[in-house]
């Protein structure tokens, strides 16, 4: 199976100059699969954040390479890297990050209009379907304030889909839910993963969680444990 | 609806009481603006139409005469001589008619009379008057300065033996259309004149001395033969009246005097009022752009993470940029549409409080379109502008500084 995302040799330094430089991950080899489901963990301050920033090619790492479907990623400039976000990666936050102005369905769009500027019907038709496979039909229309929390995270999933991005990257994606609103939303990621076929990230605190996903990455100390070793750690 | 409006809208839409702050100001600004310059070009077109109403845009005379050195002394010899000026006798222009007609062949010079003028005396029942006698052909002479509305009493005319006087004039010697009057000039010559009309000049020294006459009359009286004195000019373009004149003095020879120059201190004040009304204007503006600034970087500020999620799902960073310049011009724009609307109301109401004894307003302010088309494109651009800096804020913020906040 091809992979969606390789990176190699990334290694991100921070400082420089009066601070002193501190040198964050070490060196990540890291290949994603197509359509894969996977979870990265580790502790606090292990880099995890940092290393989902580059995937998600929102920060620019101070040494390697990185092919995102494909393109060479690494060494981009800005416009090229906001264009290659729009196109193949979707992306979930902890806090969903709805913006208020806007409804649900509204909020779904936004990635569209983002990207290309304007709306077709072929999109609107597609986020009404996503929202109500997330059981979200009646409520394209309230705002995000009117929404419960797992019902705003289903509505920042959908979001997330509407460019069919080739990588999805969660951020503690079910953090700031209750245990049964999280594995539900958990549950519904898997779904989509398996019915809409492209490729997720999850970071995560949760081992149980992880432990469900198809392949798992534990970083410690800016490095990528081998397999065997990540098994103990759980 | 693009990206860059539907957003602009909507975060104007949502922010309602900052929108509104920010479009109050630039409304009371542009109100200031606007009530201020109808006021001023009121206020001075005013001023300027009752000084022109009973002069010429530019005035020609015969040019003064110069002594002619008798003698001219070599290199580095200076010659010793006390040369007073001559006295200037009746000076008058000969042979004028090819003058008028270069002058009216000029294309800036809408209408022309030619005037023979000079000092006289108005005699009464034993009642001596010095008066300005001056010799015109009416109809010319209306086509410079109007007459019509000056009329107070009689017929305006002017045939052979009639004459108009100024209502001062009247008073004092006690005449109503129909009386008889004596002129006599300085020369000694006299004459006996009908009046035809008493006139009001608009100040009281022009109506007691003025008396109008027919050019033939007065060219005998001040013993001139067919000569003239002045040639009354009127120009469409009345602020290069200045330049007109230069233009008519070298063709012609003649001296040439503009309504500026004749009125030095009225242009002093007129450019001075200006000047304040501009310095009045610029500062709001600046107020306006202020306000308008410091509004939208807050608004930044308050939506910086929405900005960084934004940006990571892939918005480039010139839609971040138009969002909020659009919201800077949106604001200009409908401020500056709210703003006429006040400045015109205030201006309005001015006139209803500010009247003349006779109940009529005391000056009518200018409420032209050209004010309020550069007043909405200049509100517009100072929008876009204070909106530059929060915008190049907002389209240069990290996404994942933002979106951590």
């Amino acid at each position: 199976m091809a992979d969606v995302m390789v990176l190699q040799g990334i290694r991100q330094r921070y400082g420089g100059g009066d601070s002193p430089l501190v040198e964050v991950l070490h060196g990540i080899d890291l290949k994603l699969p197509e359509g894969g489901f996977s979870a990265l963990i580790g502790p606090s301050g292990s880099g995890k954040s940092t290393l989902l920033n580059i995937i998600g090619l929102l920060e620019s790492p101070t040494e390697g390479q990185l092919w995102l479907a494909g393109e060479q990623a690494s060494g981009q400039n800005d416009r090229v890297r906001t264009a290659l976000r729009n196109r193949y990666l979707g992306f979930i936050f902890q806090f969903h990050h709805l913006l208020p102005a806007f409804s649900a369905e509204e909020n779904v769009l936004m990635p569209v209009l983002a990207g290309v500027g304007r709306i077709s019907a072929a999109d609107r038709e597609r986020a009404r379907t996503l929202l109500a496979r997330v059981g979200l039909a009646e409520h394209a229309h309230k705002r995000p304030v009117q929404l419960s929390g797992g019902q705003q995270q289903r509505v920042a999933i959908v979001r997330a889909l509407i460019n069919r991005p080739r990588l999805v990257l969660a951020d503690e994606p079910t953090g700031n839910l209750d245990s049964q609103t999280a594995n539900e939303v958990f549950a519904l990621l898997r779904e989509l993963n398996r019915e809409e076929g492209m490729s997720f990230l999850i970071v995560t605190h949760d081992p149980r969680l992880a432990q469900s996903c198809d392949q798992q990455f534990y970083l410690q100390d800016g490095r990528l444990l081998p397999p065997a070793q990540a098994d103990e750690r759980q | 609806m693009s990206f860059i409006w539907t957003v602009a809208w909507r975060l104007l839409r949502e922010g309602r009481f900052q929108t509104a702050l920010i479009l109050g100001g630039v409304t009371i600004g542009v109100g200031v603006i606007v009530y201020i310059t109808a006021i001023v070009n009121g206020l001075q077109a005013n001023i300027i139409d009752r000084t022109l109403s009973s002069q010429a845009h530019v005035v020609l005379r015969p040019a003064d005469r110069l002594n002619q050195a008798a003698l001219s002394a070599p290199d580095g010899v200076t010659p010793l001589a006390d040369v007073r000026k001559r006295t200037q006798r009746e000076n008058t222009i000969a042979n004028w008619t090819p003058l008028l007609h270069e002058i009216r062949a000029h294309p800036r010079v809408t209408a022309s009379a030619v005037m023979a003028s000079g000092p006289g005396v108005a005699q009464q029942g034993g009642v001596r008057k010095s008066v300005s006698l001056m010799g015109i052909e009416l109809d010319d002479y209306q086509t410079v300065v109007r007459l019509d509305n000056k009329l107070r009493s009689g017929q305006l005319q002017l045939a052979a033996g009639e004459a108009l006087i100024g209502v001062e004039l009247a008073a004092d010697l006690g005449l109503s259309p129909g009386s008889r009057l004596r002129l006599q000039s300085a020369s000694g010559e006299q004459i006996s004149v009908r009046v035809a009309a008493t006139l009001d000049f608009g100040l009281k020294d022009l109506n007691r001395r003025w008396v109008l006459m027919p050019l033939r009359d007065a060219q005998n009286l001040l013993g001139y033969r067919l000569d003239i004195t002045e040639i009354y000019v009127r120009t469409d373009q009345l602020f290069e009246a200045e330049t007109l004149a230069g233009q008519l003095s070298a063709s012609t020879g003649l001296t040439a005097d503009s309504w500026q120059a004749s009125n030095g201190q009225l242009v002093t004040a007129l450019k001075s009022q200006r000047a304040s009304s501009t310095m009045i204007r610029v500062f709001v503006t600046f107020a306006v752009a202020l306000g308008i600034a410091s509004v939208l970087v807050v608004s930044v500020v308050q939506r910086q993470r929405e900005i960084g999620i934004l940006r990571a799902m892939g918005t480039p960073a010139w839609r971040i940029l138009g969002v909020f310049l659009l919201q800077g011009g949106i604001v200009g724009l409908v401020g500056a549409l709210f703003g006429t609307g006040l400045g015109a109301g205030l201006a309005l109401g001015f006139t209803q409080i500010a009247r003349t004894e006779d109940g009529g307003p005391l000056f009518p302010v200018v409420l032209d379109s050209e004010l309020f088309i550069s007043t909405a494109l200049i509100a517009f651009v100072v929008g876009l502008l204070s909106a530059l800096m929060p915008a190049l804020r907002a389209a240069r913020l990290d996404p994942v500084e933002a979106i951590r906040g």
